[in-house]
């Protein structure tokens, strides 16, 4: 298991099965290295948090809600089209940091940002970047299903629209389509595209809401725990759904649910407390982390 | 197990307490809303009894002769001798006719049975008709509004009675002959103020309150809009704009006369527009909504989801785009309610005109914002102020024509809203 060979492959080796006797074995030794009393060096991550030609460069980023510092110097690289899911216990800053790769912390004004956050090269907070090109190259998926109070077609139209991405009629409706193929949702709702989309149930509105972030076709698409709100069936639809697009998206996706990172990430990041503890293949990560901390949360020790 | 048991006993204890406190709660609330309810039929009651009769005239049906040597007059169409001719003659000899027991001592008492402007009526239906001169007629004239007060109120103690003993004989006489009369009140509806109280209408102050209803909507409903969209979705959080929105809070709660000096010391004083106009009223109304609306319509949009907002700005949708397409929908039905109790405020009130001049006495319908106009609140203080008895009675009705008109506004905006909302 120690092994850590190409990331695809990993991702299909590490179901939750095999994760959890690992994690019984290694019960007794954390328990006698009080994890709590770790001390964490700022800056220092473990594992592999760099790669070659990344999507996003991300070096020495810090938050800051005011006085309090939610992310402590965290340096990070995410490559093109992997998966790569953010986990750690409430509060540690996973969904902070995520939230600084489209600039969506941009609306609470006491939010600062330091480091620097490169998107292709590009610098994410540079004065004269356009949030709103950023956006459209890297879409969101929130926690709660978040439809428009509109019809489903004008819910996936509404990025298009506002884009200036389809100037016809037709090429609208062959966007709203593909984007709902491609969320798996158009057998669903293809013959009532005009119905609201507050009264669908909530997995269907959560895959609405995928089509909709991949209706502008962005390069990245960050997950807010897209599958928090959602039962089994729904969730497993969801993460499906993941795996297909990582074939042509990069997909961010911070979860609670060990067994979905599992499930359907190449890399996973362990958060704890504002730092970035480790970075490592899924598979490595929940079979022989290297981090104590990585390894307490695994095993349920905390979180 | 026994501790089980113990507990289980002490909360069966504690609810009757509890389910007592609920009922006694409940009590409370019940005798609450009927207070309300108790205070609101008594208004109506004292309102519709007392208004009723307002919406009533008393007309008295005459056989006029036009004779041309009573009335010096030759030729209808001839103003000149139209300005020099005497109306009244006919009216009081056919008076005169009706009631055989009166005397030639007794034409005076007899011209005050006719309205004092029924003698102008005959006239300008002579003008219309100049063939009727030399014959007779059967026209139909209001009454004066003594024998109005005495037909509608005879035996009440509240109005005085200005009718002789023998006026009052005749007019009973009258009414048994069917000669007195009372019917719906157009006139009310037809007319401005009069001096004269069975002459008096509120057509006047209903346009007048309609032009400074539309001033103060066009002006406030926007603005106040447009500030709460600013403040809330693009002003930064300084000590300046904390500023501003503790003075707007603040002019929530400033008496609505300050209002009144305001728009008389800027509006009149300083720019020189005219007094008594509409457009001076509007514009100090809506110095007066323009809090309420600013207020409601920032609590509107407060209450859109984040996550709606969210949702937008995640797909790259500009502050602009979040606004206009998605907060504004969800709070217009919001802002509306803010609006309709800021403009039924407005609608109600009358201490910010009376010093912009609104109280002037006005017998015409204002035709334009900038004729001089009074409103349906200050009408009804006018009103009701007036030592005239036969005033009340208008008073208690334009008070019902008022809650009308503001009732017919609410509905209107309530089912704008409704219609906003089944868009979303």
């Amino acid at each position: 298991m120690s092994t850590v060979s190409s990331t695809i492959t990993n991702k299909m080796q590490a179901p939750d099965d095999k994760a959890m006797p690992v994690t019984e074995d290694k019960v007794m030794p954390v328990t006698e290295a009080k994890p709590e009393q770790t001390v964490l060096e700022e800056g220092v991550t473990v594992g592999t948090p760099f790669a070659d030609d990344p999507k996003f460069k991300l070096r020495d980023v810090e938050v800051f809600y005011g006085e309090t510092q939610a992310i402590k110097n965290i340096s990070l690289d995410v490559a093109r089209n992997e998966v790569i899911a953010f986990i750690g216990p409430s509060g540690c800053g996973k969904s902070t940091f995520l939230r600084c790769l489209n600039r969506m912390n941009d609306s609470i004004d006491s939010c600062r940002i330091k480091g620097s956050l490169l998107l292709d090269g590009q610098n994410i907070y540079d004065s004269k970047r356009d949030v709103v090109e950023l956006r459209a190259r890297v879409g969101m998926v929130f926690q709660k299903p978040n439809p428009f109070p509109k019809s489903i077609y004008d819910n996936v139209a509404y990025g298009p629209r506002i884009h200036g991405l389809a100037n016809r009629k037709s090429d609208l409706d062959d966007i709203v389509e593909n984007s709902l193929r491609k969320a798996g949702l158009w057998n669903e709702v293809k013959d009532r595209l005009d119905a609201m989309a507050t009264g669908m149930s909530g997995g269907q509105q959560q895959r609405l809401c995928i089509a909709r972030a991949i209706a502008v076709s962005p390069e990245v698409v960050l997950m807010d725990e897209p599958c928090s709100a959602l039962d089994p069936i729904a969730t497993a639809r969801i993460e499906e759904l993941i795996t297909e697009m990582s074939e042509s998206y990069t997909i961010v996706i911070v979860t609670h649910s060990m067994q979905q990172a599992a499930r359907v990430s190449n890399r996973t990041a362990y958060f704890h407390m504002g730092h970035l503890v480790e970075v490592n293949d899924t598979s490595k990560v929940f079979t022989t982390p290297e981090h104590e901390l990585t390894e307490s949360y695994i095993t349920g020790r905390f979180g | 197990m026994t501790d089980h048991t113990s507990q289980a006993e002490l909360v069966r204890r504690s609810l009757k307490g509890r389910y007592r406190k609920e009922r006694r709660f409940r009590a409370y609330g019940i005798v609450a809303i009927a207070i309300a309810l108790a205070a609101l039929v008594t208004l109506f009651t004292d309102i519709v009894g007392k208004g009723y009769t307002g919406f009533l005239k008393t007309t008295i049906t005459l056989e006029v002769t036009m004779d041309p040597d009573l009335m010096y007059l030759d030729d209808p169409t001839d103003p000149k001798q139209v300005r020099m001719a005497d109306f009244v003659a006919p009216l009081v000899a056919a008076v005169g006719r009706a009631l055989p027991s009166a005397t030639q001592d007794d034409q005076d008492a007899l011209r005050r049975l006719i309205n004092p402007y029924a003698s102008s009526e005959l006239r300008d239906a002579l003008i219309e008709n100049p063939e009727w001169m030399g014959t007779t007629r059967t026209m139909s004239f209001l009454a004066h509004s003594n024998v109005d007060v005495y037909v509608k109120h005879k035996g009440d103690a509240a109005y005085s009675i200005k009718l002789t003993d023998q006026q009052q004989a005749w007019v009973d006489d009258l009414r048994a002959r069917e000669l007195v009369e009372t019917s719906f009140n157009d006139v009310f509806f037809t007319s401005g103020d009069s001096r004269d109280p069975a002459k008096a209408g509120v057509l006047g102050a209903i346009v007048g309150s309609l032009l400074t209803m539309i001033i103060t909507l066009v002006l406030a409903f926007p603005i106040g809009v447009a500030a709460a969209i600013y403040l809330e979705e693009f002003a930064p959080r300084n000590k300046l704009t904390d500023f501003i929105e503790v003075n707007i809070n603040n002019l929530a709660a400033v008496p609505s006369i300050i209002f009144g000096l305001l728009g008389l010391a800027i509006f009149i004083n300083l720019f020189g527009m005219p007094r008594s106009v509409p457009v001076v009223g509007g514009l100090v109304l809506t110095l007066m909504t323009l809090p309420t609306i600013i207020i409601s319509s920032r609590a509107a949009i407060k209450s859109v989801p984040p996550s709606v907002r969210e949702a937008a700005e995640g797909i790259g949708a500009s502050k602009m785009q979040v606004v206009l397409h998605h907060v504004l929908p969800l709070a217009l039905p919001g802002m509306l309610t803010g609006s309709i109790i800021g403009m039924a405020q407005a609608l109600g009130e009358t201490a910010p005109l009376l010093l912009i001049g609104m109280v002037a006495f006005i017998v015409e319908v204002p035709e334009g914002l900038f004729d001089a106009a009074t409103v349906l609140p200050v009408q009804v203080f006018l009103w009701a102020g007036s030592p005239e008895l036969a005033f009340i009675e208008r008073a208690s009705a334009a008070i019902m024509v008022l809650l009308a008109f503001l009732m017919s506004m609410n509905a209107l905006a309530i089912w704008l809203r409704k219609r906003l909302e089944r868009r979303w």
